[in-house]
């Protein structure tokens, strides 16, 4: 059930080589996108503690988004092959933690693919307005 | 104390038509540590980076936060800045408005105003633990590796050492020339590619600053610019080349014949061999494979098939210096360079695949190299063009175009570039061969995009009448002594049929063999048809994300030779601009350990793809990790890892990433 006027907050860790230059370049292509993310810029996705994620849950986030560049694709050759494994663990950890996994994705957008991340963005922020505000003390799935 | 200046640009309307700055400014001046906040029309124009200058003079400030366009644009510019204003370039932070806002978020303002506010809100949090970094000048080595010795590698190879600088130029085959040795003539001139090659190829041969390693691969590549270390393996050619003075007699009289690489399979060559007469070096190699001694001394009783082959051994006998050396083995060499640049080429598409051509079945279906080769006074037919079945001259003859381009079932839906104008060249030549020759080509389009190239295959069709259909070939079959053409007729809109002596494919342009072990090898990326990918397709159209590696020619994707001399020239400009430095400056951005921290667990060793981290023992006997810094990469994985945060990423420390998410929403 979608709560009228809710604005979920998102967290994007995009990685600089890939899916910030993807960022730009739907920004440089003009591609309207929902405004709900704030764009946190790290090396690489395999930079992404899995700390800085629960931060931004903690610090209010109703979703995080870590996206990176295409597997066999990373900068640094094995980055994202880490972040990919790293996160698996991690989203059974996040419902534990009484947040639903939906509110968590990791994406792959190459510096070419500015619709990609624009259509992911989007898709995210309406999957969060259905999913409704968070509160870090409700059991996963009964919010 | 942080005394946060921040400064958001206008960018024309480019920011200001969408994001209120006003309203930025106001919120700015209320984040902690910021002591003023001041707006430019455009912050990177040079009135707008005196006047942050300027601010930063009167407000006495440490450290600067800049809300414009993506730091991917002007962070550097940026960073300058700073440097004028006599601050450590490294207390800069910039926050995204433009690329991640106001340019797609124009439709609603307010929204957009209030993530640019956030933006700067995160800029702040991080600048404040901004760390003051201090690159280190590192040595470099002012001698270039050229991977391939084809037209651009050649190219690439003499310009550099033009500029006085050594080269070390590597090539996989037995001679150096590339693909463009075996051309006959060059569109849409019609100079004769031999005449304007062979003198460059003896240019690299005499040249004082060019080490040329033919029959050579280069097996490992470690470092980082302008100290790259490599491994070449030189593979034995069982001919000392010190002694060979290239006389022929050995390959004159060896007995064993096998068919001509160089000639596409078209007539045969020995098993003692130079690829073809202009080859540089002229020093030829036994191929292993087929030589008949070779066999003999690999003989197994039992094991190998067949008798036992005799010992033949003519060549050394006939040798007059005594140069063959059959206890030749693969050497490595290892050595350091400061740049390098990749020019490995490609190879045509192999048309046996494609069965309604025949599969490479039919004998007078040939390709396009092959009749290159047949135009080609030194080439199998002594320059004459011959049906391969029977050795008559053909009078009818059909050119099929894009056989492996634009052909999306078959995996390759690119456009080859060079097909349609050697299409057109090969109906002028075949024409000039025999004026009795009549031509049909058969095309999707014709592409001809470049200086002279239209009116070139015009005049294929009007002066030398060759006959262009538009349409694709159904089905080729032998009946007789002739191969029947099925096909359409697109523009006319019905199926034609051509009795034709021979047929010739226009095979497209592929990546070549290895090129993608390369690219792993080099730790370049490469696209799903394992062309490697340049930095910036416009930009940067010879660089690579990895600094210091140049790619060149059509290795990078399909290339007419005007493209890859180009190339080949722009490659040599960057290293000549690398070398005219006496020292590198590193960017300090790397990893580092707390040695206090660290408990030695080395989880950042298993971790890092660079080996940029050793072990050290510290006094107390503990074992800690240490960051090589002039190998590091700055990817970020060892402070991910690092259980006690004893490693950290300068310029993305735990600390400052922190400081973002906990700046977020406030």
């Amino acid at each position: 059930m979608a709560i009228d006027g809710f604005e979920p907050r998102i967290a994007g860790f995009l990685c600089n080589w890939c899916s910030y230059a993807g960022a730009d370049l739907a920004g440089t292509s003009r591609m309207s996108y929902p405004s709900n993310i704030r764009i946190i810029r790290v090396p690489c996705s395999g930079r992404v503690d899995p700390l800085f994620v629960v931060k931004a849950f903690q610090q209010g986030a109703d979703g995080v988004l870590v996206a990176g560049c295409h597997l066999g694709d990373c900068h640094y050759n094995e980055g994202n092959f880490y972040s990919r494994r790293r996160f698996a663990l991690l989203a059974p950890f996040l419902d534990y933690l009484g947040i639903q996994k939906e509110r968590f994705r990791l994406e792959w957008v190459s510096a070419s693919e500015g619709r990609k991340f624009s259509d992911v963005v989007s898709s995210f922020t309406s999957d969060l307005k259905k999913l409704g505000p968070r509160s870090i003390l409700s059991p996963g799935g009964r919010e | 104390m942080a005394r946060i200046g921040v400064f958001v640009c206008h960018c024309g309307t480019n920011i200001a038509g969408v994001v209120s700055i006003p309203a930025v400014l106001e919120a700015a001046k209320k984040m902690p540590g910021v002591v003023v906040a001041a707006d430019d029309k455009y912050s990177c124009s040079d009135p707008g980076q005196a006047h942050i200058r300027a601010v930063i003079e009167q407000n006495k400030l440490n450290r600067v936060v800049i809300g414009s366009c993506s730091p991917r644009m002007h962070e550097f510019t940026f960073r300058k800045v700073m440097v004028k204003a006599g601050l450590n370039p490294y207390f800069l932070e910039v926050a995204n408005i433009r690329e991640q806002v106001s340019w797609v978020h124009s439709n609603d303002k307010e929204k957009a105003t209030a993530k640019a506010i956030d933006h700067v809100m995160i800029a702040v949090a991080k600048v404040a633990r901004d760390e003051a970094l201090f690159p280190k000048r590192v040595p470099l080595t002012k001698r270039a590796l050229v991977i391939g010795a084809g037209i651009t590698g050649i190219q690439a190879a003499l310009d550099i050492a033009s500029a006085g600088h050594p080269v070390t130029l590597v090539e996989r085959e037995a001679s150096i020339g590339g693909h463009m040795a075996q051309l006959d003539k060059t569109f849409p001139t019609l100079d004769c590619s031999a005449c304007i090659l062979t003198p460059k190829m003896v240019e690299v041969a005499q040249h004082p600053n060019i080490t040329l390693l033919t029959y050579s691969e280069v097996r490992q590549v470690s470092g980082f610019v302008g100290n790259f270390d490599v491994e070449i393996v030189k593979k034995a050619r069982k001919v000392d080349s010190k002694k060979c003075t290239g006389c022929g007699v050995c390959w004159l009289k060896c007995p064993e014949k096998v068919p001509a690489e160089f000639n596409e399979g078209l007539g045969t060559r020995e098993a003692i061999y130079v690829p073809f007469p202009q080859a540089v070096p002229l020093v030829p190699r036994v191929d292993l494979e087929n030589c008949r001694y070779i066999k003999y001394l690999e003989y197994m009783p039992g094991k190998t098939p067949g008798k036992r082959p005799m010992q033949c051994r003519i060549c050394e006998k006939l040798c007059p210096v005594q140069a063959l050396d059959w206890e030749q083995q693969d050497e490595v060499v290892k050595e350091k360079f400061g740049a390098i640049v990749v020019a490995t080429g490609y190879k045509t598409f192999d048309p046996s695949v494609c069965g309604e051509y025949g599969g490479g079945k039919l004998p007078d279906v040939i390709s396009g190299l092959q009749l290159e080769r047949m135009f080609n006074s030194s080439g199998p037919t002594g320059g004459e063009v011959l049906r391969p079945s029977d050795g008559t001259h053909p009078k009818t003859v059909v050119l099929v175009s894009c056989v492996g381009s634009r052909d999306e079932q078959r995996g390759r839906p690119y456009c080859s570039k060079i097909c349609c104008m050697y299409t057109a060249k090969q109906t002028i030549l075949l024409k000039e061969h025999d004026p009795e020759v009549q031509c049909y080509v058969f095309y999707i389009d014709i592409r001809t995009g470049g200086k002279d190239y239209e009116e070139f295959a015009r005049r294929a069709q009007e002066e030398y009448g060759a006959l262009y259909l538009r349409g694709r070939i159904s089905r080729i079959y032998e009946d007789g002594k002739q191969l029947v053409v099925l096909g359409e007729d697109s523009l006319m809109g019905r199926p034609v049929e051509i009795r034709a002596d021979m047929v010739v494919l226009a095979t497209g342009v592929e990546a070549n063999e290895g090129a993608a072990e390369l690219a792993q090898t080099m730790k370049l990326s490469h696209d799903v048809y394992d062309f490697l990918t340049e930095a910036h397709p416009k930009l940067k159209p010879v660089e690579t994300q990895t600094d210091g590696i140049l790619v060149a020619g059509a290795c990078v994707g399909p290339k007419d030779i005007p493209e890859c001399v180009a190339q080949g020239g722009a490659a040599a400009a960057k290293v000549s601009a690398l070398f005219s430095q006496e020292m590198l400056t590193s960017d300090p951005m790397v990893a580092s350990v707390d040695n206090a921290r660290c408990i030695g667990c080395l989880l950042c060793v298993q971790v890092c793809p660079y080996k940029a981290i050793d072990t050290q023992v510290l006094r107390n006997g503990r074992t800690v990790a240490v960051v090589n810094e002039s190998l590091c990469r700055a990817c970020g994985l060892c402070p991910a890892v690092c259980r006690p945060k004893a490693v950290n990423l300068r310029g993305f420390t735990n600390q400052q990433l922190l400081a973002e998410v906990n700046a977020l929403w406030q």
